[in-house]
């Protein structure tokens, strides 16, 4: 047989083919049947609006999957990473099932955006966008200023009919004169926002006691300083007197429901949670830090 | 066409020229985005961030220098293989024309942000099109010339050269599927989980039927007439050839370790990957036992080398390959700098020292000369090695401390580092594997000024020399 196939190149194409298509039936067309079943369809997930999807086109035309996962894996430090608080927060196949291509990606140099969005406001994302150094100082994000040039909407309705997507004239309509940047941050803010992993995460409760063990502690104040410059002032000011975020100088709450809000951020007023990025410890060095300003007035 | 042999060489003389080209922007553009890594300043937008060029690199690399080199080498190969000159090299010679086109292309629309974002397979439908007519006219100039051969028997390289096109052919038009919404906009023709296994079933198979069978036809060609012994064993030749087509379709999958594609389409992945160890050291073997008195061969002769080193970083990336496709290990360097590490062994370590190594061994026949400077081309060979380790060794540690810094948890169960705090301690290895890249961009240049003064001595001299050992 082997030998027969040495002289006779049709033979041994036929067989090539026969070969090749073994595994691709069974790894690649038979999963169809199973891969966006009805059955894992999720409520809560609905067709991209034209603003979004034209948003996502930009995502795609700039290549942001190079840089950017959107999967969230069933590993512990993933779901603590990108779907903070939640036990299960982690990728569902329903939550993909309108998006044609889909955006995985390979690589994070930058987070994984899966459940970016509603995590900040969108005043953070236009800041960042335009100069990702002032939100996150050492990243190596590249600058896309330029996305607030006028979005192009010529083609809206079609890319809408071609994706089987229901819209309304209205809709279309709210499209023209957005920016670009406006389509992009509408697609982010989308992004794990329709499924419900936020709401479970939101109603787990903060367990132990909030007490703030570094307290009147001299060296915390020092390192909350520095932690409060990394991932605070750029919404809250250097000098705590709010832009994005609110005025943490006048803020008279208590330690331990400002601990809480750190921890679990805040959706009503675009807090994003830090529990997983910073954990306790560091948490309530920010705390102490932010107190000892307001003793200083 | 060549008088004496009755060959046409002139289209593998275009093809290498042009290849050779597209590899050095490849690898031009590979040094760019290193640095636009380190430095973001770097990113010019619109055209010119890491985002858009990113694309460009990858498919210079894989079907400009990659592709390209091939179809230079198969036409040799096979004209040789079948004793019998190209069936139609009119066709080739437009072919040739076509390539060029696309290639350019293919650089200009992704500039210009016109992506269908899938990985390796980015360019958008129209050129799409024109890369089916191109693998068309190319598959049925080789199929028609081995149809017309005057030698009976097909030697090993001809079939990996008829896997390679019959398996190119059906990954692309299957993963290329798409909806077109103008020229420059499509969408895919499958959704989210979907979309991402049909995609690995062609990312992954690219690997296969684009930088695993055509070196291998290469290698089996070229490597025996460099040492002059024959291959070890053409029985494990032939045996490693067909379990290497039927399990790789089966494995792409081990890209979507841990994602919403079923578990038992992954658990396959793992398995077949963990197999396919066997007919790639097949070939390995073939090549080491092929050496088996022969080794001095390497002091001797330049060439054997590169084969050598070739054939060696082919079976470091079979191994660590099916490694990387064990869950657990997945779950700990995917989404790293390991993988990219991983990939450019494969990429700058087998495919490309396989390729010098064939052009090396071409350029002096076709141009009936001698090679300018053997020197030379060991500067290259070195250069080339050490550029690669540093960008491979340096991307594997930077991958494993980020993920081990990822994967870190106190004792409470939140997360040790921030996300930032695992991205800052990158930038020392990527100041390294840039200027690994720029090691092997030297090497590049050593290369192509030592091609382009041997085929100038080829064309001047008046009387040309026969090489010893022409084909």
């Amino acid at each position: 047989m082997l030998n027969l196939l040495e002289k006779k190149p049709i033979l041994l194409l036929l067989a090539a083919v026969v070969v090749i298509m073994i595994g691709t039936t069974v790894t690649m067309i038979a999963p169809f049947k199973w891969i966006n079943d009805p059955s894992l369809k999720i409520a809560g997930v609905k067709p991209y609006t034209p603003l979004q999807l034209e948003g996502r086109d930009i995502y795609i035309r700039e290549g942001c999957n190079n840089c950017h996962t959107q999967t969230v894996r069933p590993l512990v430090a993933d779901v603590a990473r990108y779907a903070p608080g939640s036990t299960d927060g982690y990728s569902k196949v329903g939550e993909f099932v309108y998006d044609q291509p889909h955006l995985w990606g390979s690589r994070r140099t930058g987070p994984d955006l899966a459940r970016i969005g509603g995590k900040y406001p969108d005043a953070w994302h236009n800041k960042h966008m335009e100069e990702p150094r002032s939100m996150v100082p050492k990243s190596n994000m590249p600058a896309y200023a330029f996305l607030k040039q006028p979005l192009d909407t010529s083609l809206t309705e079609k890319k809408m009919k071609a994706l089987g997507f229901p819209y309304t004239p209205a809709e279309l309509e709210a499209v023209k004169g957005k920016t670009e940047m406006d389509a992009m941050v509408a697609y982010l803010q989308k992004l794990g926002n329709d499924i419900p992993w936020r709401k479970a995460a939101a109603a787990a409760p903060l367990v132990g006691e909030l007490k703030n063990p570094s307290a009147g502690n001299a060296a915390a104040v020092t390192d909350g300083k520095k932690l409060y410059e990394e991932n605070c002032a750029q919404c809250h000011g250097a000098d705590l007197k709010g832009d994005i975020g609110v005025a943490l100088a006048e803020l008279t709450k208590p330690e331990a429901e400002l601990f809480s809000t750190v921890y679990q951020g805040m959706e009503r007023l675009g807090m994003p949670a830090f529990g997983d990025a910073l954990g306790k410890e560091k948490i309530w060095k920010v705390i102490t830090y932010i107190s000892s300003r307001k003793g200083q007035k | 066409m060549d008088i004496e042999t009755g060959y046409s060489d002139e289209v593998t003389k275009g093809f290498l020229t042009w290849s050779i080209i597209w590899g050095l922007v490849a690898v031009l553009v590979g040094v760019l985005i290193s640095f636009q890594l380190i430095f973001p300043q770097l990113n010019f937008p619109p055209f010119l961030t890491y985002g858009r060029l990113r694309p460009i690199h990858t498919n210079a690399a894989i079907f400009g220098w990659g592709i390209g080199s091939f179809m230079a080498m198969f036409y040799y190969i096979t004209q040789r293989l079948t004793r019998s000159p190209i069936w139609s090299p009119g066709l080739a010679r437009f072919q040739l024309w076509l390539f060029n086109l696309v290639i350019i292309l293919a650089a200009v629309t992704l500039a210009m942000g016109f992506n269908q974002s899938k990985e390796y397979a980015e360019l958008e439908w129209p050129v799409d099109i024109l890369v089916v007519i191109l693998w068309v006219i190319f598959a049925v100039n080789i199929f028609m010339t081995i149809m017309k051969r005057k030698e009976e028997q097909m030697y090993i390289s001809l079939w990996y050269i008829i896997a390679t096109l019959v398996g190119v052919a059906v990954l692309y038009l299957v993963n290329n599927a798409s909806i077109p919404v103008s020229l420059s906009k499509s969408y895919s023709a499958f959704a989210g989980a979907n979309d991402a296994n049909v995609q690995w079933w062609y990312g992954h198979n690219a690997v296969a039927m684009v930088l695993t069978t055509p070196p291998l036809a290469i290698f089996y060609y070229f490597f025996p007439k460099t040492t002059g012994v024959p291959i070890y064993s053409h029985r494990m030749g032939i045996i490693a050839f067909w379990s290497l087509i039927f399990m790789y379709l089966w494995t792409g999958a081990h890209h979507l370790l841990w994602t919403p594609v079923p578990d038992w389409v992954q658990t396959l992945a793992m398995a077949f990957s963990l197999v396919l160890i066997a007919p790639s050291w097949a070939s390995v073997f073939n090549g080491y036992f092929s050496m088996n008195g022969q080794w001095h061969q390497m002091r001797e002769n330049f060439l054997v080398k590169f084969f050598i080193f070739g054939i060696t970083f082919y079976g470091l990336q079979t191994l660590q390959g099916p490694a990387q496709a064990v869950r657990t290990f997945s779950a700990f360097i995917h989404y790293t700098d390991w993988v990219p590490g991983h990939v450019h062994m494969g990429a700058l370590g087998w495919v490309s020292l396989i390729l010098f190594a064939g052009i090396y061994y071409l350029v002096p026949r076709l141009y009936h000369t001698q090679l300018y400077s053997v020197k030379l081309a060991n500067a290259h060979f070195w250069l080339a090695v050490i550029g690669q380790l540093i960008y491979s060794i340096s991307m594997w540690i930077a991958g494993v401390q980020q993920a081990a810094m990822l994967h870190a948890v106190n004792p409470d169960g939140s997360l040790h580092y921030s996300f930032m705090e695992t991205l800052t301690e990158l930038y020392p290895y990527w100041h390294m594997r840039a200027g690994g890249g720029v090691i092997y961009l030297v090497s590049l240049f050593i290369f192509i000024f030592n091609i382009i003064k041997t085929v100038q001595s080829g064309s001047a001299g008046a009387a040309p020399v026969r090489a010893t050992g022409a084909a």
